[in-house]
């Protein structure tokens, strides 16, 4: 494994690159990553962005990014990458631009777009190897829009336009990306700044497609105070909700493997999505089938 | 010069090739496919320098057009019918990036139902996205006008991207003598790609296709498209100019066969106007006053360039190889749009033909034009006519029959 740089909290970045004032919800949980990932990454950076809650950043005639932006579409961010990526690489070999003008394409995209009609560029993207980073700000949710489900809410969450919970399932977005066999997959959240640190910046000194999925708290969408951000994302991690984890040379690792694990109750009361597994009754079955498939998921990870 | 057989798709990526573009980004589809194919195995083979890459839909094939174009390439794509659908979305949202590219539509009916050959209803689904769009008739003209496309479309009174529109199979597998362009004259003609500060560089950050909020800044900017479109009628005009000093062929923005004293005039876009122009032709020969018409630029719409030529004449004949559903031919409405209220207008004649490949024969040019005469003479315009013979139906008629045969047959229903 790349060795990092970053190793301790105070390894992180003090000054902080992302300009502020931005459009994003008090609490984001989107933003809180993506200040932290931006930190590491810097300025040399077109992202390239998907139609979602980060979309509002860059509102003329104002952004607060230091680098590139573009706006595409919500399904063919990834694609984007693909023609900034190329068309740089072309100036390059044609010593039209010198290397010190380059920079790195980074797709940003929602969990609408990302686990929905934004795969197949995705898929695509990684199978022809463009060198690129993807991050996913995973909301669970159509966030943007009000927060209904999408294919990353989790079951039994309540959204706009599943009242009495989600009848169906997170898509396990990860082991489709690893099954792509990228140059590198992870999944981070902004509670953990070290760990997302360390493997941004591992990502970061690497080639090919990676991929980054941070799951984004929100507090309009899930329903809780915004000042609940930080605790909520300890929590999915503490819980085992959220496996901090990463793909690199065929091999998934997990970079955290909470002991003992916090009950995934203690996570989902915080919310008010959840609170009808809790009132006017516990639904016992539901918060059992709730646990029971977090555990089944630890009973193997390495 | 040199003289060579080509087919309109081989002309089109001798267009892109003479072009020098940098880019490809690519997706098959018929009838356009052998355009990419063509562009792939010179690369392939170091004959032409260039990067050619497939993207998994025609939807991404324009995204990376546009950000590969906004990164500061000169990019080439092409599609066709239900590609350029599919791609929809983007086609309205690169304009707005400014970032100019040429596209080859090669034209082909929409489903329902599904069908391989040509009409012109995909591209003016695209009519009003901001492309510029030349239409052509030969496959000389698809070589040429990729050229001048490019000249068009990167010129800083324009940035927009353009397409370039040819017929499936009439001109895409149809191979004409097509004279090639010297390539130091095309660099004269066309000089290398200038981004013009619209480009993802480190040491100058730019954000583009940023969203805002609120109709007035909205507004701003949909406007500023429109009117570089519109600019496009005059940098058109210079370019065309400029290539027949540069090569000695002349492509007006809007071509008029024997129209000088003609007094009913056939309207046209596409390959197929040829089929008008040899039963003008013909009527000529048999003493009647009739030309052609046939507008190459159809975004910017070359209105002054059409009253012109329309002003004065008795009636016009628009014949439409497109379909609104509910309303009719497409070409008839914007030419109406373009000549009511203004004096001399002709009487405008409406006809639908040629959908899916279905030919127009010399016949029904013969009626159309009897017609337009008795409607000049009676002052009575006769409606929307779907062209369609009797011997057509009895022939669908015919296949309903074979097929309720074979139901009865294998106990069905019928």
């Amino acid at each position: 494994m790349t060795e990092t740089a970053i190793r301790s909290m105070k390894d992180l970045p003090s000054a902080h690159l992302l300009g502020t004032g931005t459009a994003m919800c008090a609490g984001c949980g989107s933003l809180e990553a993506l200040h932290e990932i931006y930190d590491i990454l810097g300025g040399r950076t077109v992202f390239v962005n998907a139609a979602g809650c980060m979309t509002l950043l860059s509102n003329y005639p104002f952004t607060p990014f230091r680098g590139g932006w573009l706006y595409t579409s919500m399904a063919s961010a990834a694609a984007g990458a693909q023609g900034v990526r190329d068309a740089l690489d072309i100036l390059r070999e044609k010593g039209r631009i010198t290397a010190d003008e380059d920079m790195t394409a980074v797709v940003l995209a929602g969990d609408g777009s990302t686990y929905g009609m934004g795969m197949s560029a995705t898929s695509a993207a990684i199978e022809r190897g463009l060198d690129f980073l993807y991050i996913c700000y995973d909301n669970e949710g159509y966030g943007n829009t009000g927060q209904q489900y999408s294919g990353a809410t989790p079951h039994g969450a309540k959204t706009t336009t599943s009242a009495r919970g989600y009848s169906g399932e997170k898509k396990d977005l990860f082991s489709i990306w690893a099954a792509h066999r990228p140059a590198y997959v992870a999944t981070v959240i902004g509670a953990e700044p070290l760990d997302l640190a360390k493997k941004i910046e591992r990502a970061a000194r690497m080639k090919g497609p990676r991929l980054i999925m941070a799951l984004a708290p929100c507090p309009t969408g899930w329903d809780y105070d915004p000042k609940e951000t930080v605790d909520i994302g300890r929590l999915a991690v503490a819980s085992g909700v959220w496996p901090l984890k990463e793909y690199l040379d065929g091999r998934v690792v997990h970079t955290r493997i909470p002991r003992p694990r916090v009950p995934v109750e203690a996570y989902l009361k915080t919310q008010g999505r959840f609170a009808h597994l809790f009132a006017p009754q516990r639904n016992e079955a539901l918060l059992a089938g709730i646990q029971a498939r977090v555990d089944a998921y630890w009973t193997d990870a390495r | 010069m040199n003289r060579i057989l080509l087919t309109g798709n081989g002309a089109a990526a001798w267009g892109a090739r003479l072009a020098e573009v940098d880019y490809v980004p690519a997706f098959p589809i018929t009838p356009q496919t052998e355009i990419i194919e063509t562009l792939a195995g010179w690369y392939e083979r170091g004959e032409a320098k260039g990067r050619l890459v497939t993207l998994e839909s025609e939807h991404s094939m324009v995204t990376a057009a546009g950000a590969a174009a906004a990164t500061g390439v000169r990019v080439f794509t092409a599609t066709s019918s239900q590609g350029l659908l599919y791609a929809m979305e983007m086609l309205y949202a690169v304009p707005g990036w400014r970032a100019p590219f040429v596209m080859v539509n090669v034209s082909r009916g929409v489903a329902t139902p599904i069908t391989l050959e040509s009409d012109h209803t995909d591209i003016l689904a695209a009519r009003d996205s901001g492309f510029l769009q030349i239409h052509c008739a030969s496959c000389q003209e698809v070589l040429d006008s990729v050229l001048i496309a490019y000249r068009v479309a990167e010129d800083a009174r324009v940035r927009l991207p353009a397409i370039v529109n040819q017929d499936g199979f009439t001109l895409s597998f149809t191979r004409e003598p097509v004279e090639m362009p010297d390539l130091e004259a095309v660099r004269r003609f066309l000089p290398a790609y200038d981004p013009q500060g619209v480009e993802f560089r480190a040491s100058r950050p730019v954000s583009q296709a940023v969203a805002v909020l609120g109709g007035s800044q909205y507004s701003y900017f949909r406007y500023e498209v429109h009117l570089a479109a519109m600019n496009a009628l005059g940098v058109y005009e210079e370019a065309a100019r400029d290539f027949d000093a540069q090569f000695g062929r002349h492509h007006p923005a809007v071509e008029a066969y024997r129209c000088d004293d003609a007094e009913i005039v056939f309207y046209m876009v596409g390959a197929f106007a040829t089929k008008a122009q040899d039963a003008v032709d013909r009527l000529r020969e048999a003493g009647h006053k009739v030309g052609l018409v046939r507008p190459r630029v159809l975004r910017p719409y070359p209105e002054a360039a059409l009253r012109t030529l329309l002003l004065g004449r008795r009636a016009v004949i628009v014949v439409d190889q497109n379909l609104s559903m509910g309303k009719g031919g497409v070409h008839y409405a914007e030419l109406a749009s373009a000549l009511y209220g203004c004096g001399g207008a002709p009487m405008l004649l409406s006809y639908v033909g040629g959908l899916g490949g279905r030919d127009i024969g010399a016949e029904e040019f013969f009626e159309m034009a009897a017609e337009a005469r008795k409607a000049a003479e009676t002052g009575a315009v006769p409606e929307l006519r779907l062209l369609y013979t009797a011997g057509e139906l009895r022939e669908i008629r015919k296949l309903q029959a074979i097929a309720n045969a074979e139901r009865r047959q294998l106990g069905g229903r019928t």
